[in-house]
């Protein structure tokens, strides 16, 4: 009796013994995907987040030397401002900063400070300002890449002179203006604002974002309602026979194919056959359209299955004909399911790269798109195009994209949680 | 001797390969009760399912043989489904109401038939739906709720006043009170009641006592046959088949 009772102990320990081994081994698998997660966005962060700021150096621009009374400017239009002869005015302004340098190369060093369009910065403050002008304006300058780098102590300074792009007399110039005050940080706003370009200090992701968004509006307008028709009918009227079952196959394989696949068919039908314009937004939100189509109809089908067959009967049964049924009672209940699918898919082509390389969306594009038609460049193509730059700022500015692509697809994964949350039918 | 409302005449129902009814013939009678009784998978539900022709959405469902509701094959190629369903309202063995409000959930058919043209006409085809279904008191300050929180019984009948809001002739029911506690199904019987002054009801019923006390005739299926049909208190009292015998005596079933 006793043996009995202590053999049932001792199998009752085992099992207990395993039952906390497994949760060892769940808890285990999980912190170790929760560690890779946390590891990849600590390095995103601490290598992105400095290109939020930007190094300015402060420049007093005497504006009295470009024209005699400060008060004709404003009479001046945009026009008459841009035709000014402004590039050996406003280098002027920047020596006055050493006014004892008198070599050349000492003074090119010293223009080498800056961005390479501090001339287009005066003048556009000139206009935004140009009816209030004092004799001598405090502009704030964009620091060139190097200067900017070496500011947010991203660059060695120790190495030989010969190994860094930033020269000796650079950093003698840029150690007095830091003891004068003259170097400041300020809202990288322009990185939000500007289109990409081949100086690092100046290239921004708002052509990137804008095209994207583009291409997102278009994969909208497009997958939504074809995803949501053809599952409807799929579910709802299609017969159940060989054709419908070859494909709900082909849907689900589509689903599996390599999204690389899509953009060789974008090239070779919709830009070489229809001939729509290579590297513009509409053309990649129809290629990014096809992909996400089957991850619409998958989960839009998945959604309406899920509705009882006693509420197509409830309705049928008072006379509703097959379409009433199903569009007033079983589309809005399964409308929560489908708008997680859609959001979701839309995630997947906001983040897709390959068929957009293949499209020409990988095309370099200096201006923000205005249209879907014009060129364009997405996120993760832009992310693509600046971890191939040597210079550092494009460093810090292709993890910062990489930010604002996790960040938008944070915010729209967590958009489709709560439109479930929140229209989810209770029984 | 009441009119006769429905007529099935030699019906033949198959579920692609497997007949679920074999030559079932039976009339029905206006403003009365029938109740369809038998052990489960004899083809009752099938049969009522045919008298509005629900069995159209299962693809694989054949019918043949004739129906007619005073008079009109219903299997005719000219008959309007829609139209004959309004006819003929339907009750399930689950209540299934939609996942909107009680007054929606009333007011849906008469919408959709176009039965009432203004809103106050509508109003007046749910409170007096409401009111025939015996539920109208207890729902009657909560008419934007959901029709789902309602007790399984509240469920029950709301369906009972989804049916009769599109005013039909006739009413199957599909074993209402299965998912029912004997409260509810005390009340629903007593419904039946007063609705076969206005409707010809068809219920099918796994209770035997239950069609005892409510159904003036009474047909018994068996294997997709039907057995026997006659008046209840003779089905009950004298039947002339052994098999209906046995059943009712509990033997099998």
């Amino acid at each position: 009796m006793t043996d009995r009772i202590e053999q049932r102990i001792n199998s009752l320990n085992k099992r207990l013994n395993s039952e906390k081994r497994f949760r060892i081994y769940c808890i285990g698998a999980m912190s170790f995907a929760l560690a890779w997660v946390l590891i990849l966005f600590l390095n995103i962060f601490s290598s992105g987040y400095s290109a939020f700021y930007r190094t300015v150096i402060q420049v007093d621009v005497p504006f009295l030397n470009l024209i005699e009374d400060t008060t004709q400017f404003s009479e001046m239009s945009s026009e008459d401002i841009n035709n000014l002869s402004m590039y050996s005015f406003s280098k002027k302004a920047i020596y006055r900063l050493f006014p004892d340098i008198e070599e050349k190369k000492d003074k090119k060093m010293l223009i080498r400070l800056f961005s390479i369009e501090f001339e287009q910065e005066i003048r556009e403050f000139l206009k935004s300002n140009k009816s209030n002008i004092n004799e001598t304006e405090t502009i704030y300058l964009t620091a060139s890449d190097d200067v900017d780098q070496v500011n947010k102590g991203n660059y060695p300074r120790d190495l030989d002179e010969d190994k860094r792009r930033i020269k000796d007399i650079q950093l003698l110039f840029f150690d007095d203006l830091v003891d004068r005050g003259l170097v400041s940080y300020e809202f990288n706003l322009p990185f939000l604002m500007r289109g990409d370009s081949r100086e690092p200090e100046l290239a921004g992701v708002g052509g990137s974002i804008v095209g994207s968004l583009f291409t997102i509006l278009v994969v909208l307008i497009l997958s939504f309602p074809i995803g949501i028709f053809a599952a409807i009918y799929l579910e709802e009227f299609a017969p159940k026979n060989k054709v419908t079952d070859f494909i709900e196959i082909n849907i689900n394989n589509l689903a599996a194919v390599p999204s690389i696949v899509f953009g060789l068919l974008g090239l070779g039908i919709i830009l070489n056959t229809f001939g729509l314009p290579r590297s513009t937004p509409l053309v990649g939100g129809i290629v990014l359209s096809l992909m996400t189509l089957p991850t619409i109809i998958i989960a839009t089908r998945a959604s309406l299955r899920a509705v009882p067959p006693s509420i197509r009967e409830g309705a049928l049964a008072v006379g509703a004909t097959k379409m009433q049924a199903v569009m007033h009672h079983v589309v809005p209940v399964a409308m929560p399911g489908a708008l997680t699918g859609t959001i979701i898919g839309l995630a997947q082509a906001l983040g897709e790269t390959a068929p957009l390389l293949l499209i020409g969306m990988v095309a370099f594009v200096v201006d923000v798109p205005q249209t879907p038609l014009d060129a364009s460049a997405s996120l993760p193509v832009q992310v693509y195009l600046w971890s191939e730059s040597a210079e550092r700022g494009y460093v810090e500015k292709t993890s910062a994209t990489i930010m604002m692509l996790l960040g938008f697809l944070i915010l729209m994964n967590l958009a489709a949680v709560l439109i479930r949350r929140k229209f989810e039918t209770k029984w | 001797m009441k009119s006769i409302k429905i007529k099935a005449d030699n019906l033949n129902v198959h579920y692609g390969e497997k007949q679920a009814l074999f030559d079932v013939s039976m009339y029905m009678e206006e403003k009365q009760v029938t109740a369809l009784i038998g052990p489960s998978g004899c083809g009752k539900s099938t049969f009522i399912r045919c008298l509005n022709r629900m069995n159209d959405v299962i693809d694989i469902c054949k019918v043949q043989g004739k129906i007619e509701i005073d008079g009109n094959d219903i299997y005719a190629p000219d008959m309007q489904v829609e139209q004959l369903r309004e006819r003929v309202g339907m009750v399930f063995q689950k209540p299934n109401p939609f996942p909107k409000s009680i007054f929606e959930n009333v007011a849906y058919g008469p919408r959709i038939h176009g039965i009432a043209e203004h809103k106050s006409d509508l109003e007046e085809i749910v409170v007096t739906s409401l009111k025939k279904a015996a539920l109208f008191d207890e729902v009657k300050d909560r008419l934007s709720d959901s029709g789902t929180s309602l007790s399984g019984g509240q469920q029950q009948r709301l369906c009972i006043a989804r049916a009769i809001s599109v005013n039909p002739d006739i009413i199957l029911m599909d074993e209402p009170c299965s998912a029912l506690d004997p409260i509810a199904t005390a009340r629903i019987e007593e419904l039946m009641g007063d609705l076969k002054t206005e409707y010809t009801i068809i219920i099918v019923t796994h209770s035997m006592q239950q069609a005892a006390r409510v159904s003036s005739r009474t047909g018994f299926f068996h294997l997709g046959k039907l057995v026997e049909v006659d008046k209840t208190e003779t089905i009950f009292s004298n039947p002339s088949d052994q098999r209906t015998q046995d059943y009712i005596t509990g033997r099998f079933g």
